[in-house]
């Protein structure tokens, strides 16, 4: 293992020596996110297992390459899960990959992303060196805060070989129910529920339809349950609709093989988007998917004009920027601390932004 | 070879001696109106210290802007002179995070003390720095909905400070810390350019800066507007009271609430020293023959919490708790929490001084952290009670000692030290809630490598590259970890005694 590690340690130094791109890979499972790829690849998949597991401390550690389906089927067994619920895409998705993309499932809104359950990480940075932050607690300001902003950075500041993470015990009970209601007052009343003390766990309108699930202590559930209405769904139907949501394996994410999937991460009580496309919307009103050809500064103006940013996440052209542009004093402080991490430019470059 | 090795970051503090104080303010006095800058003697005094009063030092000067664009006047002419900048909220932080600079100017944000904006359905609130953490709970209460994170100082401390710091709190277990309930943070860099990090999306394009800036102890950004999520209140809370007559069967006992997948909202301990403390101080009513007890919270609706509750009972019974207690209405619950709240104003009514500690340790390990202690009691020959955050593993050990008396307060001292560094030993960490600060820059030597230390230092660089916000805090540079342990502090008291402290 750490053979491994020396081995692509020298590999990355070399690389720095010539300027040559590293494009980092684990399990491939994401590859169609971010922007196109560059450069000779880097196959840290290897590194993989389980380094430590204290269900009763709810932190597990593991290096990089570990299948996310192992380290999930591991917490199973203890009852516990990531509660970010964080997408596969394919079988082979590992930790690295899942921290590296930064991308959280149904139950975001209300559990929180990937990098509210980063508690440290272990890296192979642009230099070689192998470099610990964070750590193994749920408390910890000891130095800056380096971990988290590993997350979603898609390995441009350093390849992944440990990750911690603080886990959760899995809700007792969990109930779907669904409504027929418009976009607009779907927004309204998930909002509205957003502010009681409800279960909520996860939402999703599309089509005139509402399905929201809660998850919690059974008497919980069955107050929510009671008080709220609604058609329940079978246990089996539920958990094939969420996990067709996670995944994005939904009808309505077959559409998006054809034409570009953009995702709008705007306030949860943003008006209706009213642009031409077929929509989704996840997270409380939060998160909102959009299949449609329109372009995609237009999207962007939308995006921003309510306050939040637009992401081509499937499709379109990943050649030009994917991701929202940023205003010039916060590119300035990206490119810095991409150069204090990578001063070669050579980890996974332009997958973010064109140019780091 | 030696020129370059002092220009790679963080190999030694730069020496600000040559700052000509006249020249400074006279600089500032050009862009600030009247009544915001202050340099007289008398006037800088109140500033010496923040929470940490064994740290003191005179700023050259004061300033109290109003405006953010006077916030950027002030950081712009700090970094044409090249000004050091230490920022403060209300000066309550444990870790001398705020202690001013000798040859800098201290950044009050008492004056940004406005709740801008409160949206009731989206569940946010726009806040100035300034504003006190418990206000906005307060703005927030007539709809249902509160502020969570709650460090024990919050009817005092600011939310700027909060973000500094990354504040935690008796409920962050289950509610989590301030970075976890941030959504966007505006700020000024030190060259004067307004920054937004995040937004009122739940996340923002690029690197995850706002996270990076929470708990970044005011080095990286002066922070001038703040928006945080508020969380719906839960209908009910209820405590269980539990007693034990072995502290590690108490610690066993958090094990096992944890095992039975119950988080609960607040899981706290006590050792008998630190109950007897505060039962003389606050008569909660503790059972004071145990070894241990554990006040573990529920809250949620009526019905949630009395299916946690029983199942709670269930657990600390079956872990042998001698005596188990649930508040029966919100005058009990007050009464259980009343003591683990006092344990700091007991400490001080107890011992003339007292030096808090604020390692983190994977709960496993307390058993070995609690030996330790006892047998360092002996060593040091200090008394030292105990109270946790037992749910996230965060100890408070407080250490007693007169700084009166010869001696005791260099030995408090290296008893602190020593508790830190086997909370790293332990697989911790120095510090879960309070901060580095001056406070712990010596024992960041025995957390991070050389490596790492100088990563901390690019990443300062990338925003402050002439590094002029809050220098010689938060992480030390190679110079200061080759020279620790010959470094010496006095002092000892602690200000703003009527202030809780747990």
């Amino acid at each position: 293992m750490e053979d491994s590690v020396s081995a692509w340690a020298e590999r990355i130094r070399n690389a720095a020596a010539t300027g040559t791109a590293l494009c980092i890979v684990g399990g491939g499972s994401k590859q169609f996110y971010g922007r196109v790829q560059q450069g000779e690849i880097l196959d840290v998949s290897s590194h993989r297992g389980v380094v430590s597991y204290e269900p009763t401390e709810l932190v597990v550690t593991v290096r990089g390459g570990t299948p996310l389906a192992e380290l999930e089927a591991l917490l199973a067994t203890q009852g516990q899960f990531l509660p970010f619920e964080p997408p596969h895409f394919a079988p082979g998705a590992t930790v690295a990959g899942c921290v590296a993309a930064g991308l959280a499932g149904p139950r975001r809104a209300t559990a929180g992303g990937v990098r509210d359950y980063v508690l440290g990480v272990k890296l192979l940075d642009g230099r070689g060196q192998v470099l610990t932050f964070g750590g193994q607690v749920m408390k910890n300001v000891a130095g800056y805060d380096v971990s988290r902003i590993i997350a979603g950075s898609l390995g441009t500041l350093g390849v992944i070989l440990e990750v911690s993470l603080k886990v959760l015990p899995r809700p007792v009970a969990e109930a779907t129910l669904r409504f027929a209601m418009s976009e607009a007052d779907a927004i309204e009343r998930l909002n509205q529920w957003g502010g009681q003390p409800l279960p909520l766990s996860a939402s999703a309108w599309q089509e005139g339809g509402l399905t929201i699930r809660l998850s919690g202590a059974e008497a919980a559930v069955s107050t929510a349950c009671q008080r709220l209405g609604g058609e329940r769904l079978d246990a089996a139907e539920s958990g094939a609709f969420w996990q067709g949501l996670r995944e994005q394996t939904a009808a309505y994410f077959a559409a998006a093989a054809t034409r570009p999937l953009w995702r709008l991460s705007v306030p949860s009580s943003a008006p209706p988007l009213k642009l031409a496309g077929t929509q989704l919307i996840e997270w409380g009103g939060a998160q909102r998917w959009l299949v449609g050809e329109l372009p995609g500064e237009q999207i962007q103006a939308r995006a921003s004009a309510l306050g939040g940013h637009a992401s081509l996440f499937r499709g379109g052209n990943r050649d030009g920027e994917v991701f929202a542009p940023l205003a010039p004093a916060l590119l300035a402080l990206h490119r810095r601390l991409k150069t204090a991490f990578d001063p070669a430019g050579i980890l996974n470059p332009g997958r973010l932004y064109q140019g780091f | 070879m030696m020129e370059i090795e002092a220009q790679a970051p963080g190999v030694q503090e730069r020496d600000f001696s040559a700052l000509d104080k006249a020249r400074v303010v006279e600089a500032l006095a050009r862009v600030l109106p009247v009544g915001v800058l202050m340099f007289e003697n008398e006037d800088l005094r109140p500033y010496e210290c923040d929470g940490l009063a064994a740290y003191r030092s005179v700023p050259m000067a004061v300033v109290l802007p109003t405006t953010e664009e006077q916030v950027v006047a002030v950081l712009r002419t700090c970094s044409e002179l090249g000004v050091p900048v230490v920022a403060r909220g209300a000066g309550t932080g444990l870790s001398g995070g705020a202690l001013p600079h000798p040859q800098g100017v201290l950044l009050s944000l008492a004056r940004f003390n406005r709740i801008v904006h409160l949206d009731p359905h989206a569940r946010t609130a726009v806040v100035q720095p300034g504003v006190r953490n418990l206000a906005i709970s307060e703005a927030a209460a007539p709809h249902g909905l509160y502020y969570a994170p709650d460090p024990s100082s919050q009817i005092a401390c600011t939310i700027g400070g909060n973000v500094a710091e990354n504040a935690g709190g008796v409920h962050c277990l289950k509610y989590g810390l301030t970075v976890h309930n941030l959504m966007r943070v505006r700020g000024v860099t030190i060259e004067g350019e307004v920054v937004e990090f995040g937004n009122h999306a739940l996340d923002a394009p690029g690197y995850d800066l706002l996270a990076l800036m929470t708990g970044s102890e005011g080095m990286l950004a002066v922070v001038t507007e703040v928006t945080v999520r508020l969380t719906p209140k839960p209908q009910l809370a209820q405590c269980v009271l539990a007693a034990f007559d072995d502290v590690i069967r108490a610690g066993d006992a958090v094990a096992a609430i944890i095992a039975a997948g119950i988080i609960p909202a607040g899981l706290e301990m006590m050792d008998q020293p630190a109950t007897a403390a505060v039962e003389e101080f606050v008569h909660a009513g503790y059972p004071l023959d145990a070894k241990a007890i554990l006040l573990c919270e529920s809250d949620g609706t009526p019905e949630e919490v009395a299916e946690e509750i029983a199942r709670v009972r269930e657990v600390l019974e079956r872990s042998g708790a001698t005596e188990i207690r649930v508040s029966r209405d919100e005058a009990e619950r007050m009464r259980f929490w009343a003591g683990r709240k006092a344990a700091f104003p007991a400490a001080g009514r107890m011992s003339p001084d007292y030096y808090c500690m604020d390692g983190t340790i994977p709960r496993k390990r307390l058993g070995e952290m609690l030996s330790a202690i006892q047998r360092m009691e002996t060593e040091y020959g200090l008394r030292c009670i105990n109270v946790f955050h037992a749910g996230d593993g965060n100890l408070h050990p407080l250490i007693l000692f007169d700084a009166n008396q010869a001696g005791e307060m260099e030995r408090a001292e290296a008893f602190g030290a020593e508790i830190l560094e086997l909370s790293v030993a332990l697989g911790g960490t120095i510090t879960g809630e309070h901060g580095v600060g001056i406070e712990k820059i010596n024992q960041m030597c025995s957390q991070f490598s050389v490596a790492e230390r100088t990563q901390f230092f690019r990443v300062k660089a990338a925003f402050d590259p002439a590094g002029l916000l809050n220098p010689g805090k938060a992480i030390p540079t190679l110079h200061r970890c080759a020279e620790y342990g010959r470094l010496h502090v006095s002092g000892g008291a602690v200000p703003h005694p009527d202030i809780p402290r747990f």
